[in-house]
């Protein structure tokens, strides 16, 4: 069960490939009429029915906010992947219904900035076009960097140099360009914050720069979705339900819980909201912790697990589920 | 005088910490009377290249000539030593204008003055909970009369009488981040001339 997220029932209205590994998605409302309004930085999770298995995945919204006849997604082909991206690239095709959830915003713009320093990495660059569109309209003051790793892969550069001349920025990983960070951090006026999404070390790099050079944690926005990691498989106890299920190797632990018709809560589905926390009863064995939710010293007191994105390895594990 | 402790209070009750040098390029010190001290006391623990980063903004008030001295021989970039908040204001909001993300902010002295200089670095962008901050000296109150809306600064005791409207006022916990001052209320409203005697309750 999605919290406080009721589903939307949608058709794919185009499939644009933009380059070799990004293909944009258009949703419009299956029957017409407009879709829920969102701001920028929203995501959707997408249902995706692929052979008996639901996958749902979870894409940042891309178009302007301040239309609501239809929904953009981009999503990059991972051909290592669990096979959502796959299931998007090879099998959705125009005039497709499907079901989304209502947008829900976990990276959202803070409108007391005085200015938005944007920053991103490949495909991390969705949520920034909502963003500046929204931006745009209200006269905000912003600046992209964005980090590609050639033109060709560099979606979408190109068109939002074109339409926010001197305030997106490019720079390609094969030309040996690189974002001076400690210079551009430096030199913000006083009410700047940053907004950072895209590969795990440069969401890391980003924070740990900041920090060095003085800034507030509270002006220093970040969002990675995480994918769910594939392990070894595991066998858990259900407290509530009074359930044994199996989590598969390519499987999460918040998917089993579904797969076994127990009604788990989730938002973000990437270990990012902290909606699915999970209080563990009994472990015999270790927790494995791939979200960015939990604490430190949570993960040290062991008794907190995010099914969505984490796993176990030992003999017995017994949730309050 | 050391660091103040203050009786537990509702949640509006603004509440201060001890100031500790923290990593910038950048610092800004806004201080009164004894908040001097707590400028001293960072001495001990500043990194050599501190103080050459360091702006201070001094208002000694009934403290005068007793801690500037030790003030100037930290050898701060740059020092304003000058006679009230009033006076320090433009150069205070300048200084936030032309200032760069990174910067750090260490207010210390009586309530009033770290809430006007709070303000005024909100007003900048900073967010409040990345502002330090510590008590030192008087615990007199910078009062708002909730019915004139006019200020009354260095408040010492409750009830105390509004020097705009004239109106006896009780002095409450109840703190405005906006305006930096506490509320002041109408104590003898439903029964006029009925008023409490005052007691100094600030110093």
């Amino acid at each position: 069960m999605s919290a406080g997220t009721a589903k939307l029932n949608v058709t794919v209205a185009e499939v644009k490939p933009i380059n070799e590994l990004v293909t944009r998605f258009k949703f419009v409302r299956t029957g017409g009429g407009d879709l829920p309004t969102f701001s920028g930085g929203a995501h959707t999770v997408v249902e995706m029915e692929d052979g008996g298995q639901t996958r749902l995945n979870p894409y940042s919204l891309m178009s302007d906010p301040a239309d609501r006849g239809a929904y953009m997604v981009s999503v990059r082909r991972d051909d290592e992947g669990r096979g959502g991206s796959l299931f998007m690239h090879n099998n959705v095709k125009e005039g497709m219904e499907m079901v989304i959830s209502n947008p829900v915003n976990l990276f959202s713009l803070d409108l007391r900035a005085k200015k938005h320093l944007m920053l991103a990495g490949g495909i991390g660059i969705t949520p920034f076009i909502a963003q500046m569109h929204q931006l745009s309209h209200t006269n905000g003051l912003f600046d992209l960097h964005y980090s590609v790793r050639t033109a060709s892969l560099g979606s979408y550069a190109e068109e939002l140099q074109a339409q926010y001349p001197n305030r997106v920025h490019v720079y390609h990983d094969d030309q040996d360009e690189r974002i001076n960070l400690e210079e551009l951090l430096d030199t913000q006026p006083l009410g700047t914050h940053i907004y950072v999404c895209g590969p795990k070390g440069m969401i890391d790099w980003v924070h740990k720069t900041a920090e060095e050079l003085g800034w507030p944690r509270e002006a220093v926005h970040s969002e990675e979705f995480l994918a769910p990691a594939s392990g070894q498989p595991f066998e858990v106890k259900l407290a509530q339900s009074n359930k044994v299920i199996q989590v598969g190797e390519h499987q999460s632990l918040l998917e089993a819980l579904e797969a076994n018709d127990v009604d788990a809560p989730y938002l973000c589905r990437g270990g990012a909201c902290g909606q699915c926390e999970t209080t563990v009863i009994e472990c015999d064995g270790k927790l494995v912790h791939y979200d960015h939710w939990l604490t430190d010293e949570q993960r040290e007191a062991g008794k907190l697990i995010m099914p969505c994105v984490s796993r176990f390895e030992g003999k017995t594990l017994v949730l309050d589920q | 005088m050391s660091k103040t402790e203050f009786p537990p209070s509702i949640t509006s009750r603004p509440v201060y910490g001890e100031l500790e040098v923290r990593p910038g390029k950048h610092h800004l010190m806004i201080a009164d009377a004894e908040g001097a001290e707590a400028i001293l006391g960072l001495a001990s623990s500043a990194p050599a290249d501190l103080w050459a980063q360091t702006h201070i903004i001094y208002i000694p008030k009934s403290t005068g000539e007793t801690y500037t001295g030790d003030l100037r021989a930290l050898n701060p970039a740059q020092m304003y030593v000058g006679p009230s908040y009033e006076a320090a204001k433009q150069r205070i909001e300048d200084t936030f204008a032309k200032a760069h993300m990174g910067l750090q902010v260490y207010l210390t002295g009586t309530e009033g003055l770290m809430g006007q200089a709070m303000a005024a670095a909100i007003a900048a962008g900073i967010p409040h909970t990345a502002i330090q901050t510590e008590h030192r000296g008087s615990t007199a109150r910078r009062m708002q009369c909730v019915h004139c809306k006019g200020i009354t600064e260095d408040v010492t005791t409750d009830p105390f009488v509004c020097s705009h409207c004239g109106l006896n006022l009780f002095v409450r916990d109840h703190y405005s981040r906006r305006l930096a001052a506490f509320q002041g209320v109408c104590i003898d409203a439903e029964d006029p001339g009925n008023v409490p005697p005052q007691v100094e309750v600030f110093k």
